[in-house]
């Protein structure tokens, strides 16, 4: 008898311990603490699905970047001097949220209980689409990605843009075109630089490598450009490098650079390979690789400076 | 069959799970952060050390022991800074 659906349910507890965990915390700083160790186990999850794309994606931006997201909020927020004195929301608010809630987990769970056998998939004609567009990848995941669903991944970028111009947009008026503030408020400790100067390094490398062997084996530009961020986010709390000014020229043209690229090389198959998003069938792959290495140029801006928050007023130290 | 080396990886393994679940036990029990912190130290350090080192042999290709030993050494890289960082929080946090 195997040990696995032993280890697997024990899993699959430990995933709901920990989220009914993260939900009734009181505490900011323990939720978010449940969040990420959520993410990490819901990782593992994914592994088991046999879904490694996924499972990395899910450490590095649901569990990672996520995280750290939520801490800076988070400290943000304790920050705020005078938080409204008990602002309770009305009991009503509050039982319309709860009902709210129920709907969407009911709905959510009825859609999977209901699911016909066997259940409809569009897996198989995805990987014959994939496989006559995507010629020369060995990983079907990226395939799908930059090939069969090549305008949604296009405009999940686009949508990554959109939120950096959101957060900038909550920034001061006399702020803007200034950098955000500083990740580590008083001076970055010894440690930190240390790990900084040890790390990134590292982790650029593997970032890089991710990303490349994303077109033959699990990884892609997601997950390499999500490492390339934090290694950034690293750097500048450490603050060996300063945040750049929301105004930066080149900063503005990373950010753009991926989705910008992507829409380039679709509008132009509509000329080279008949369809809107086509690829020639023999350039396809250095083509895939190409889009892809904006694509993690784009994702690398994107998201320190989701992290970083609106654009500061005050002068640099 | 077992051979010599499965025997060095199930020795080695255990010894690694031993300092997990010593650790584990550490941080439950332990009565402030800075022990914890100690506690934590040694399954993150020995703990994966002893698996990492356990699972070399079983390894495909010497390419993927490689990775094995490059996971342990940043895991003890941002362990070491990390518990630094929180020892200096709490140390910040008393006076």
């Amino acid at each position: 008898m195997s040990l696995r659906p032993f280890l697997d349910v024990i899993l699959a507890g430990l995933v709901l311990g920990v989220a009914i965990f993260t939900i009734t915390a009181r505490d900011l700083f323990a939720a978010v603490v449940g969040y990420v160790a959520y993410g990490l186990l819901l990782a593992f999850v994914w592994i088991r699905l046999y879904a490694p794309d996924v499972a990395l994606t899910e450490a590095a931006v649901g569990s990672g970047v996520t995280g750290v997201l939520l801490i800076t909020a988070g400290k943000r927020l304790g920050a705020l001097k005078n938080p409204a004195p008990e602002a309770q929301p009305p009991l009503t608010l509050k039982l319309l949220i709860g009902v709210l809630a129920v709907l969407v987990a009911g709905a959510l769970g009825a859609a999977i209980l209901l699911l016909p056998d066997p259940p409809p998939s569009l897996a198989p004609e995805a990987a014959a689409a994939a496989d006559s567009a995507g010629a020369g990848l060995g990983n079907p995941i990226t395939a799908v990605l930059m090939s069969y669903r090549s305008f949604d991944t296009m405009l999940e970028k686009l949508v990554l843009i959109l939120a950096v111009v959101g957060v900038w947009s909550v920034g001061a008026d006399k702020a803007w075109g200034s950098a955000p503030a500083e990740l580590r408020q008083p001076k970055a400790t010894a440690p930190m630089v240390f790990l900084a100067q040890m790390l990134a390094p590292v982790g650029v490398l593997i970032g890089i490598h991710i990303f490349w062997t994303g077109a033959n084996a699990p990884g892609g530009a997601f997950q390499g450009g999500a490492l390339l961020a934090a290694m950034w986010m690293v750097i500048m709390m450490a603050q060996l490098a300063k945040l750049p000014r929301i105004d930066a020229q080149w900063l503005r043209v990373a950010l753009v650079s991926g989705p910008a690229v992507f829409l380039i090389f679709g509008l132009a198959g509509e000329v080279t390979a008949g369809s809107f998003f086509a690829y020639p069938h023999s350039l396809a792959k250095p083509i895939i690789l190409f889009i892809e290495a904006f694509m993690v140029l784009s994702i690398t801006a994107a998201l320190p400076m989701l992290v970083a928050g609106p654009p500061s007023e005050r002068p640099d130290r | 069959m077992i051979t010599l080396l499965d025997l060095f990886s199930i020795a080695a393994i255990g010894v690694g799970t031993f300092f997990f679940v010593a650790g584990t036990v550490g941080l439950l029990r332990f009565p402030d952060s800075l022990t914890r912190l100690h506690a934590l130290t040694k399954a993150d350090n020995l703990g994966l050390g002893m698996v990492a080192l356990g699972l070399i042999p079983r390894a495909d290709s010497a390419l993927s022991a490689l990775k094995l030993i490059v996971i342990w050494v940043l895991v003890m890289l941002s362990g070491a800074s990390t518990s630094q960082l929180i020892g200096r929080a709490l140390r910040r946090g008393r006076k």
